[in-house]
């Protein structure tokens, strides 16, 4: 029997409440492509809606892990856990916040046909999620292997963001009247940018929570 | 006896249940204390509620002690201490003449700071209580003795030697044999004076986790130093100082955002 039987299952539920905010920015984040490719605005305001909960549930782990360290005295890999817990859940509630901007500008696009092909910007967007998917399911399974494998994907993205942001430019040149809807594509070509590199963030922490030690996976 | 003293208690809390509400198990109203001309206790008042851990700490000197001896009376052996005010235990004063200090000590069991069997077998510290309420019969004592042992989360290390001296046991052991012993007479509410503090850290988290389990079935009033251990382990804290309670709230309150900037400082090392 371990010793400290009520704080471990405080540290279970502090896991699970990470498992919940962490599927919940998965559909946002899967919807908000989705609403984009088909420019569904009822998608788009679907993601918007779920943003207060997901942002309930960081508020949430944040108290919860404080009390857990004011209250338990953790320490080494326990420590860890929480710390983790709390930088992983900021993460996570920024690529919501992120899903949010992604439905705000499809919205702003609206009924227009596209003046680019956005399959590149699909593309990142597919990339993104998977990098967020497979980054908590290295936390969920302390799978360092993973997690370096969703550090490896952030490439892809940066790639694939530097020629959009090339052709949107291109663009510009040529038809000065999709001006606005290139500046929206742009942003959303950002905030995919941004996702994949919270997503990154995600894998460090697991390098931290496993190893005990920091690593820069960003460059 | 036993046995209809358990089943109201069972009937009470599920009547609670139904209403929502956490029974009250001491009411302390206005209490004051002096030893002497020392004023040791000021104005207390202080609700203590059914399954709950409720821990009072603060620095040396601050009263906690006093407060919980006074609970079951044990104040009184010490010479002039005068108190007013009033504890009302289940409704009632304990300061009652009426009220036999037998009687309530039946219902309110302690764990001292050191572990203290009796120099007697393990079975024996167990069965001891029951034997001086009349129980003989063989099959019940043992029946008591596995069940306290067992409720104290022992019984496995000691099962097979119930019938060597306890003085053979560990200090945690011996601690966890004391508060089975205190089971055995079936308390109310089991008051503890710094239990853990002549414990290995090890043994320390057994007991604090004994603790948590006890409270289904029992409310424990614990005093401790060591005030990480309130935090972990205990439902409502009161933070006493110089005799008087700063403050007495949630313990996830208490120490995560207390309302009284004392409390803030104790708790955070800045004095005591």
């Amino acid at each position: 029997m371990s010793v400290r039987e009520k704080f471990h299952y405080d540290l279970k539920t502090l896991r699970q409440k990470l498992i919940e905010i962490g599927s919940l920015t998965e559909i946002a984040l899967g919807k908000s492509i989705d609403a984009l490719q088909t420019k569904n605005v009822d998608r788009a305001l679907e993601v918007i809606d779920s943003d207060s909960k997901i942002d309930l549930l960081d508020e949430e782990i944040n108290d919860f892990a404080i009390l857990l360290i004011a209250k338990q005295q953790p320490v080494a890999i326990d420590l860890r856990r929480i710390i983790v817990a709390i930088k992983i859940s900021t993460d996570v509630e920024r690529i919501a916040d992120f899903a949010v901007n992604i439905a705000k500008s499809t919205i702003r696009i609206g009924e227009q046909p596209f003046v680019v092909p956005i399959d590149k910007i699909v593309r990142m967007h597919q990339i993104a999620l998977e990098m967020l998917s497979l980054g908590l399911k290295a936390y969920y399974e302390e799978d360092v292997v993973l997690a370096k494998k969703v550090a490896d994907m952030d490439d892809e993205v940066d790639q694939l963001y530097g020629q959009t942001i090339k052709e949107l430019l291109q663009t510009t040149q040529t038809n000065s009247e999709a001006i606005s809807q290139i500046t929206q594509l742009s942003f959303i070509s950002r905030y995919i940018e941004r996702v994949a590199d919270h997503a990154t963030n995600i894998a460090e922490s697991v390098f931290y929570l496993v190893k005990g030690r920091h690593y820069d996976l960003n460059d | 006896m036993e046995l209809t003293v358990t089943k109201e208690r069972t009937e009470r809390k599920k009547m609670n249940e139904v209403k929502g509400e956490k029974a009250v198990v001491y009411r302390t109203k206005n209490l004051n204390l002096w030893y002497g001309e020392h004023h040791a206790l000021k104005n207390i008042d202080l609700d203590i509620y059914e399954n709950e851990v409720t821990a009072i700490i603060g620095p040396s000197g601050c009263g906690k002690s006093t407060y919980i001896k006074t609970l079951n009376r044990m104040i009184e052996l010490v010479p002039n201490v005068r108190t007013s005010g009033e504890i009302m235990y289940r409704g009632r004063n304990i300061f009652d003449k009426s009220y036999r200090v037998e009687e309530l000590r039946t219902q309110v069991g302690m764990v001292f700071q050191k572990p203290n069997p009796f120099p007697k077998s393990i079975y024996d510290n167990i069965a001891y209580g029951p034997r001086i309420h009349g129980i003989r019969d063989k099959k019940i004592l043992d029946e008591i003795v596995e069940r306290s042992l067992r409720g104290a989360a022992i019984w496995d290390e000691v099962k097979d030697r119930l019938h060597e001296n306890a003085y053979g046991l560990s200090g945690g052991q011996q601690q966890r044999l004391c508060i089975a012993r205190c089971l055995a007479i079936e308390p109310d509410v089991i008051l503890m004076d710094e239990p853990t503090s002549a414990l290995d850290p090890i043994s320390t988290l057994k007991v604090e986790e004994l603790v948590q389990e006890l409270k289904k079935n029992y409310s424990i009033i614990i005093v401790t130093h060591n005030m990480q251990q309130a935090a972990r382990i205990s439902d409502k804290t009161a933070f006493f100082l110089n005799g008087e309670v700063i403050e007495y709230t949630d313990t996830d309150k208490l120490f995560s955002n207390p309302s009284d900037k004392r409390t803030e400082d104790y708790i955070t090392g800045r004095f005591g």
